[in-house]
């Protein structure tokens, strides 16, 4: 396979075996050098301990929220991720054994820059950051979850765009053996995601590849994942293997399978109900898990246009009917 | 004891304390705190299923008494019935309660604008027009119109399943099951039906 580095692509470049190598024990270090194993029992024993590398020279980010993180707990048992299962535990159940190293990405279509590349080379360029976003999921909840990752766009820029580059496509990997839940034909596989590429070139999104300072774990979405805090949940990507800069607006995985429920854009929008629930209002995961009496106190909340990002992106909608494109 | 009062002393309190465990697991793992991160939809969702099965449980119990040739089966349905409704109340509740936070305006909006509570509503008014009516007493009364009443319970198997169906986002496979069962139920009940009328027209 050719391996090209992001910065200087020379087709002839060849990774040698050895130096695969190193750069996996790199990243099960966790991306940093010192690879030090997290002495994270004051997190949680959901995800095993040999999976949990801790991840150093994080830099905070203004883009994060003040509000109060969700904990570890909950946001490594409670999600979507229909490549392991559709109940809300199965990516945290059958995810265990998955194994996501060596992990290779495939930059392709509209840019000047293109190639398969290593997770390694791919993230390495760029500093990592924390980003507490927001996550609204199209159902209805939420949570606060600090992500470690890098700029999407910075990433994006070094390969290059050409003009005709109207959209970037993401697709997951898909490996029936690894990934359980593609053994069903609940969606059509790959897992396909995409943002025009304007959306994908604000400082917002990020490439995740970590969660509360440590790798980011499987059912998360590891090795690397979209995070788009604007949009419902469904849109940020995991396990992403392809990226694809197309001049054509990418065939997303729930648009194809109910397009009257789930659209491209995906903003979470209060004023616009799904067919079979209201979107106004949403449920903050985690208030209400302190035993009984928090169980009747947990109320939910008004659901914020953009997810409370309008500031950093209400821009790109402008002139857009937000209605009919939801 | 006679046959009789051991169903009625024995039987039926041992029935009425297992329709209860379900409820009792759901207490108890409230108090463990032991719902998961959205405790409120596990409980939504455990007393849905539940109530849905004690529909199915009741719908089995001709076809048990007919092909077991038990006749005292029959004496628990009203037991099954009440359950089914007691479930699905609760389910109701903790609807109105705890997910529409008792907001007027979102719940009228629900019932009549979200299909799949719309038909939940439906299957719910008949229970408890079910329950209501469901002493002897009343059952004398009402003489034909009773039965005419409480053979609804087919239409609400149909709509509960029907209501599961179409809340699930994708995956069909559960509710997929509860639809086969319910077509076994419905389907012995036809064939009943057209195997006397056959008997009927040779005699
Ligand atoms: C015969 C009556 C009913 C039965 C048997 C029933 C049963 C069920 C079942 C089996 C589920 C799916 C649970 C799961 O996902 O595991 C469900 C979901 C749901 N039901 Fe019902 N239901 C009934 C009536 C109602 C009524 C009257 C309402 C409200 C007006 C209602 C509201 C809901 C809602 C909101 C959900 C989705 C909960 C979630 O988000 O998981 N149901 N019901």
């Amino acid at each position: 396979m050719i391996i090209r580095k992001p910065a200087d692509i020379k087709p002839s470049e060849i990774t040698s075996k050895d130096a695969y190598l190193n750069r996996r024990s790199f990243m099960q270090g966790g991306l940093a050098a010192s690879g030090t194993i997290l002495s994270g029992s004051a997190l949680s024993a959901v995800v095993p301990q040999d999976r949990r590398g801790k991840l150093t020279g994080i830099r905070e980010s203004e883009y994060s929220t003040s509000e109060a993180p969700n904990s570890y707990d909950d946001i490594t048992t409670y999600n979507n991720y229909y490549e392991f299962g559709t109940g809300k535990a199965d990516p945290y159940r059958y995810s265990q054994e998955f194994e996501p190293h060596p992990w290779t990405i495939e930059v392709s279509g509209d840019a000047e820059k293109t190639g398969s590349f290593h997770l390694e080379d791919f993230v390495k360029p760029h500093t990592l950051e924390e980003r507490i976003y927001r996550l609204r999921c199209v159902e209805a909840w939420s949570m606060i979850v600090p992500w470690v990752g890098i700029p999407l766009a910075d990433v994006l820029k070094q390969f290059q765009p050409l003009a005709s580059a109207k959209y970037v496509q993401f697709e997951t990997l898909v490996d029936k053996g690894r990934m359980p839940g593609q053994r069903s034909r609940v969606l059509r596989w790959p897992y396909v995601e995409g943002l025009t590429i304007a959306e994908a070139m604000n400082p917002l999104p990020i490439l995740a590849v970590g969660l509360y300072g440590e790798v980011l774990p499987n059912q998360n979405g590891a090795p690397i994942r979209l995070v788009v805090p604007w949009k419902y949940g469904f849109k940020s990507i995991k396990g992403i293997v392809k990226i694809k800069f197309t001049s054509r607006r990418p065939r997303t995985s729930w648009e194809t399978s109910a397009p009257h429920e789930y659209g491209f854009y995906a903003n979470v929008n209060p004023e616009v109900s799904h067919p079979r629930w209201s979107q106004a209002r949403e449920r903050r995961i985690g208030s209400g898990s302190g035993g009984f009496s928090s169980i009747f106190s947990n109320t939910k909340q008004e659901t914020l246009k953009f997810n409370g990002y309008g500031e950093q992106v209400a821009h790109l909608y402008d002139g857009l009917n937000l209605r009919k494109n939801f | 004891m006679d046959h009789n009062r051991r169903i009625g002393f024995i039987l039926k309190p041992f029935v009425f304390v297992l329709c209860l465990v379900p409820f009792a697991i759901l207490v108890a793992r409230v108090v463990n705190n032991d719902l998961g991160a959205n405790p409120i939809e596990a409980m939504q969702d455990h007393f849905g299923e539940w109530g849905l099965r004690f529909i199915l449980m009741m719908l089995a119990v001709t076809p048990l008494r007919k092909l077991t040739g038990r006749v005292w089966i029959a004496r628990f349905r009203r037991m099954l019935g009440l359950f089914a409704f007691f479930y699905v109340a609760v389910h109701f509740i903790i609807w109105l309660w705890l997910d529409r936070e008792l907001r007027l305006a979102d719940i009228i909006e629900d019932i009549f604008e979200r299909p799949f509570i719309t038909i939940g509503m439906a299957a719910l008014t008949l229970l408890i027009a079910m329950a209501l009516t469901s002493t002897a007493a009343i059952r004398r009364r009402l003489g034909k119109a009773w039965q005419r009443l409480h053979n609804s319970i087919y239409l609400v198997g149909v709509l509960a399943v029907w209501h599961y169906w179409w809340q699930v986002k994708k995956d069909i496979t559960e509710p997929l099951v509860y639809a086969i069962i319910l077509s076994v139920l419905l389907g012995y009940r036809m064939w009943l039906r057209w195997q006397t009328s056959k008997t009927k027209q040779a005699s």
